[in-house]
């Protein structure tokens, strides 16, 4: 059965997008996303030091993996819309992924400088997915502005917390005519397939995948959650009931009737 | 002359350009995006774009990010 999610007239098969940050090494992230069979990557950029003269991480991302820019770093509109033209320029495409962001404790978005990067990115032909905190008003306001699926996080960046934010986000999905992909917290592969099942389009896993002692196998185990959870989403799930309702038939039982 | 490279402040030949100053830094080329005076300067132009005192420029690359 094909359930390919298309954006922007392209085909995603995998529905699990993998971040590229704190891979012990590029080899390592490079066989998580080819073991994962992953079609969305994140990356960001930051300006050169004495360590960044090593090598190019794109060249580390498999062929069938296309390339998502994140304004990391960001924190108002304009420096989201100057890392995006930067990117552009340097070869990345024009997949990107708004992240602005003020909070350094909790890392949480500053959604209207996130909407205002959006409406400026959008006129200048970038496919965007803004990263947001889920929030029902300024999600239309992202898709009136063009953006072609929408980022909210589940908890906050790196906490490995889960979908802290479910019935926000089940709103989203239920309101909003995009793609909906949970980013940000979910920290093991149930929490994936939880998003799954209430109807997210995607997921945008990191930190739980790249920090694990064996990131290859727990990006291949939260892409088959991913799988998992989407199945079951397609399958529809069966309402939750408070009493018993029971599996085997209520006649025929090996007993004298009274 | 002095220029700003990356937020600090760099002493470099006069009139080299910024090609010369990349590959003095054993940068290779292809990892980077470079900012001059917060204008995108292409690639294929770096061999004519003669720096001057003051310039300010941003080296950047790719990074992992998620």
């Amino acid at each position: 059965m094909e359930d390919s999610l298309e954006i922007a007239g392209e085909k995603v098969n995998n529905r699990l997008f993998i971040g590229t940050g704190k891979f012990a090494s590029y080899s390592i992230m490079k066989r998580a996303l080819e073991e994962a069979k992953a079609e969305v990557a994140t990356v960001a950029l930051r300006r050169v030091d004495a360590d960044s003269k090593a090598e190019n991480i794109l060249n580390y991302l498999p062929k069938s993996c296309r390339v998502m820019i994140n304004t990391s770093g960001a924190r108002d509109a304009d420096e989201a819309v100057r890392i995006g033209r930067l990117a552009k320029a340097a070869g990345a495409g024009n997949w990107i992924k708004i992240e602005v962001i003020r909070d350094n404790k909790y890392l949480l978005p500053d959604n209207l400088e996130t909407l205002k990067a959006v409406e400026i990115l959008v006129k200048e032909d970038f496919v965007v997915f803004p990263y947001m905190s889920p929030d029902l008003s300024i999600g239309r306001r992202m898709a009136e502005a063009g953006a072609s699926a929408i980022m909210p996080l589940g908890s906050p960046i790196g906490s490995n917390r889960g979908v802290k934010t479910r019935e926000l986000i089940e709103i989203m999905i239920n309101e909003i005519n995009l793609p909906i992909i949970v980013d940000a917290g979910l920290g093991k592969p149930s929490e994936a397939c939880e998003c799954m099942e209430i109807g997210s389009a995607a997921v945008l896993v990191n930190t739980a995948i790249a920090v694990s002692d064996d990131p290859v196998r727990m990006a291949v185990s939260f892409s088959k959650a991913v799988c998992a959870g989407r199945l079951a989403y397609l399958s529809g799930i069966p309402a939750a009931g408070k009493i018993a309702s029971a599996s085997s038939p209520l006649t025929g039982f090996l007993r004298d009737k009274k | 002359m002095i220029i700003k490279i990356n937020g600090k402040s760099e002493a470099v030949k006069m009139h080299s350009n910024i090609a010369e100053l990349i590959s003095g830094k054993s940068l290779c080329p292809d990892n980077l995006v470079l900012e001059l005076n917060y204008r995108i300067v292409p690639r294929q132009d770096w061999q004519n774009v003669v720096l001057k005192e003051n310039d300010t420029i941003e080296i950047i690359s790719f990074v992992g990010g998620g």
